[in-house]
């Protein structure tokens, strides 16, 4: 056996609750031990990690991949390889693409560029509608054969409760999990911004709290009668958690998670019309984040990246024109990790969030420990870089911390004990 | 998140844009109104036009249709010896960001100093003036729901001309609040001018949420919101509120809201009555309210052209080099 | 540098005008200070001259030729002229006149009032510099200052001069 030797890495694994200095021996792409030398073998490469934290792999529930369709907004390959510059060993890839995601053809064909470019590891999401209209079951038994790994709407609606019940129990006959995002078009249609105090002054036309929270009940509820495993993509605000919170309480088996931008960043930001603070789901009240803080502190919610890359021209528009979106995968990990330096969440908890989280959700196992498939994280939280255009992996330069610098910096990322970064 | 005055304003606060009444000193909204005042006594010679930006190039770029609004500030770009170029850009649904920049930019080169922007979406005079013609001074005649700065400083000359100040009045704005880019900026000079109070009168449909965080007071029952009043600002009413499940009819809008002399006795008895036009007779205003002694409103029109002429100057002037205090004799 | 009495040079200078309208005829004359120090020494003149209408004041910030270089004073006070200036004999009145430049603003926003029978100008000082082919009719006095040196006038009473 030859070794991989990691040594002297703050080793910080959530799933055990390991948080030590410790060394790590890399064999056949997996943890072979943790801790002591392997009894036999010897050690091809010695990685000195000292001051460096390793930490498992991150995996993202819902990214936004402009391949196919949109190339002037980079490509799989470009968006992988930022999202392993991220810190992702694996990203969930939305269905909105063009053509969407509703055939295998789609499907495979993302998983066949995304493997040849050999960055972050995609499971597509299918499209659980033909054509994400929400009017006609797409097939999803197909689509999960050719390696779709949960069905989305994305943030298109199923406006019609009849058929979200039937897709549900169509979803649950073969226990295919779905992916569902909480967002009443009716009250949400021609919005560009949290309804509040803001936009009121901003004179921009708001989402109301309720647009989510009534399709959350909606989906709570019919989830509740078919028995679909269902997850909840991006939530936002704080009357959502509670409700996902008594959802549990009563036994119901769902999970959630919440965009990185809805805990770093309130509708305040949208102040002086930057465009780059148009996302959708919106960026809602401090209220809202430092529930949504204290929900991903409980271990209640997984942390998405809703990684949206632009090219220039579809930002460069009065914010109301803008597309929605925010680049993120270049500097993810760094950016959540302000989260710690700002001690509102502890590094534990942000990794558990990033990685043991949404690996439940997918029925994988994301864990340092010994046996584990490699898949992990140096992360060097001393490093300081400027993020600037031209050393950003991703097409979409509307990142929010675009020419700002950018501490902390994500060493090497392994996926299966290779170097994906 | 930049403050909307690092925009508008230079390093020495004075005004390079005009954008929004939002954040302004109370200086700056006087020295318009100042301006403007001085500017209403070269519009009553026999000569109106002053030489004050001869040679100087201003583009009226209309992408809403307007010919009120343009008419006045084309009429004040002449009457300060500039030359105005019209253009009504017709919006296409599928005009996205770079048809608009690259009219600008087009414009741009062909020496233009001045934009007068009206535009459908919120923030967009500020988008222009931000990000893509810095140099070109932008006056915002209306973007959205957001502001319509110049149609809120005539109102405001208005209120001093009739009232002598605007410090301790109270003011009501009535009508259809959520989607009035007017309203939004009067209320913004009315709290900085020192009103002692801003009421906002109308349906809970027509009242934005969270209105109180600008300092405004929302009132639902007519009367009640005039009690006391100095001020009445009708807003105009547009006929589309009435399909978007946001008023069931005309008739009971009136019922409710419409200025009848009835109503308006429990306004002072010196309260002026306002309305930025066109105005729907009936619908937001009876004739007998809007032809009578305590309307304002066709004095408000005059007032446009100055105030467009102040604000065109001061802009026009904070694009220069920075003012050297020394007056050549 | 000594500067001149302004108290004195401003009383010599009313007498000075008296005689000038009695040689020219300048019937009934409209006194028109510029704004700001020349309308104080108009006031100061009209002490003397008592004509029959107020001293008019002309604020020439709107016919400045330095507009785009300077930009727009921060105080418009505004003109504040009768209801017709036609036909009238106007006695334009400044402290200091220098380049000539505000002379030929204050001409060009008169004739935008109306056509009047002629325009005498008086200045309480000259201190040279012309850059147009403008000179007072009368003038209090003459100052050679140094090169950057200005002089300043406050007011309106007592009238003050100081170097700046």
């Amino acid at each position: 056996m030859r070794y991989l030797h990691i040594a002297n890495a703050r080793v910080i694994n959530p799933q055990t609750q390991t948080d030590e200095i410790t060394d790590v021996f890399v064999a056949d792409g997996r943890i072979a031990t943790l801790g002591r030398r392997p009894d036999a073998g010897e050690i091809e490469h010695t990685i000195d990690a000292t001051g460096q934290w390793l930490i498992p792999g991150l995996i993202d529930l819902g990214g936004h991949l402009p391949e196919p369709g949109y190339s002037q907004k980079g490509s799989i390959a470009s968006e992988t390889e930022a999202a392993a510059r991220g810190g992702f060993t694996h990203i969930c890839s939305l269905p909105d693409t063009k053509p969407v995601a509703d055939t295998s053809a789609v499907v495979k064909l993302i998983l066949e560029k995304a493997s040849k470019a050999g960055f972050s590891r995609v499971l597509p999401l299918g499209a659980m509608t033909q054509d994400l209209a929400g009017e006609q079951l797409a097939s999803m038994y197909t689509l999960s054969e050719a390696g779709a790994v949960a069905m989305s709407n994305a943030r298109r609606p199923v406006r019609n409760s009849y058929v979200l019940r039937r897709l549900m129990e169509y979803a649950a006959t073969y226990d295919i999990p779905l992916f569902l995002n909480a967002n009443d078009l009716s009250l949400s249609d021609g919005g560009c911004m949290h309804e509040g105090p803001v936009a009121t002054r901003m004179g921009l036309p708001g989402i109301p709290e309720t647009a989510e929270t009534i399709a959350l009940a909606q989906i709570l509820l019919l989830v509740e009668q078919t028995g679909v495993r269902a997850h909840i993509s991006q939530i936002t605000c704080r009357r959502s958690v509670s409700m996902l919170q008594q959802a549990l309480e009563n036994g119901l088996r769902v999970t959630a998670d919440t965009p990185l931008a809805n805990l770093l960043y309130t509708h305040e930001a949208v102040t002086g019309y930057d465009s780059l603070y148009n996302v959708q789901p919106p960026l809602r009240s401090e209220r809202d984040r430092e529930a949504l803080v204290q929900a991903v502190a409980r271990g209640e919610l997984a942390i998405s990246s809703n990684h949206s890359p632009h090219e220039i021209a579809a930002k460069k528009a009065p914010f109301s024109d803008a597309e929605p979106g925010m680049s993120q995968y270049d500097a993810f990990l760094p950016q959540a990790m302000t989260l710690v330096s700002r001690e509102e969440l502890t590094v534990e908890q942000l990794v558990r969030a990033l990685s043991a989280t949404p690996a439940n959700v997918l029925g994988l196992s994301q864990s340092l420990t010994e046996g584990a498939d490699f898949n992990a994280v140096l992360y060097d939280p001393r490093d300081e870089y400027t993020l600037t255009a031209s050393e950003m992996a991703s097409g979409g330069h509307n990142h929010p911390l675009l020419n700002r610098t950018v501490a902390g910096k994500v060493a090497q990322v392994f996926l299966e004990g290779c170097r994906i970064c | 998140m930049t403050d909307p005055n690092t925009v508008q304003l230079t390093e020495d606060g004075r005004l390079k844009h005009f954008l929004t009444t939002e954040g302004l000193s109370r200086e700056l909204l006087t020295e318009i109104l100042d301006t403007a005042d001085s500017f209403i006594s070269t519009q009553e010679r026999a000569v109106k036009t002053v030489p004050l930006l001869r040679g100087k190039t201003v583009v009226n770029l209309f992408f809403e249709n307007s010919t009120r609004t343009r008419s006045t500030f084309e009429l004040a770009a002449k009457r300060l010896s500039a030359d105005i170029l019209n253009l009504d850009i017709a919006r296409s649904a599928t005009s996205k960001g770079e048809t608009l920049m690259d009219t600008l930019w087009n414009l741009e080169a062909m020496y233009s100093d001045m934009f007068v922007v009206r535009h459908s979406d919120s923030g967009a005079a500020h988008f222009i003036a931000e990000q893509v013609t810095p140099n070109v001074a932008i006056i915002n005649a209306g973007d959205g729901r957001h502001a319509h700065p110049t149609q809120a400083m005539l109102d405001m000359l208005t209120i001093r001309r009739h009232k002598g100040d605007i410090e301790g009045k109270i003011v009501a704005i009535v009508g259809d609040i959520l989607h009035s880019r007017v309203a939004r900026s009067q209320i913004h000079a009315l709290r900085t001018l020192g009103a002692a109070e801003v009421r906002v009168i109308g349906p809970g449909t027509l009242l934005p949420s969270d209105i109180e965080s600008m300092g405004a007071v929302p009132y639902y029952d007519m009367r009640a919101g005039l009690a006391d009043c100095d001020v009445v600002i009708m807003l105009r009413l547009q006929k589309e509120r009435m399909q978007n499940a946001l008023l069931p009819s005309e008739g009971e809008f009136f019922k409710l809201y419409g200025l009848t002399k009835e109503k308006l006795a429990f306004a002072k008895p010196d309260a002026i009555v306002m309305h930025p036009g066109p105005i729907n007779r009936g619908v937001e205003i009876e004739s007998a309210v809007a032809d009578g002694d305590q309307s304002v409103i066709l004095n408000q029109v005059s007032y446009g052209i100055a105030v467009r002429m102040a604000v065109m100057a001061m802009a026009m002037s904070g694009q220069q080099t920075p003012v050297n205090s020394e007056e050549p004799a | 540098m000594n500067l001149p009495d302004i108290e004195q040079i401003t009383q010599d200078l009313a007498e000075q005008v008296t005689e000038l309208m009695n040689e020219r005829q300048l019937d009934d004359p409209l006194l028109v200070g510029i704004r700001t120090g020349g309308v104080w020494v108009a006031e100061r003149l009209n002490d003397t001259l008592k004509c029959t209408d107020d001293v008019a004041s002309l604020d020439i910030s709107f016919y400045r030729d330095d507009f785009t270089r300077h930009g727009l004073h921060p105080k418009v006070q505004g003109s504040e002229l009768p209801d017709s200036i036609e036909d009238r004999h106007i006695i334009l009145i400044d402290d200091v006149i220098m380049s000539g430049r505000t002379i030929r603003a204050a001409m060009n926003e008169l004739f935008d009032y109306g056509r009047p029978a002629s325009i005498t100008l008086v200045c309480l000082l000259d201190i040279g510099r012309r850059e147009l082919p403008i000179q007072p009719d009368l003038c209090g006095a003459t100052l050679a200052l140094n090169d950057g040196q200005l002089v300043k006038l406050t007011g309106p009473r007592p009238l003050v001069l100081t170097l700046a």
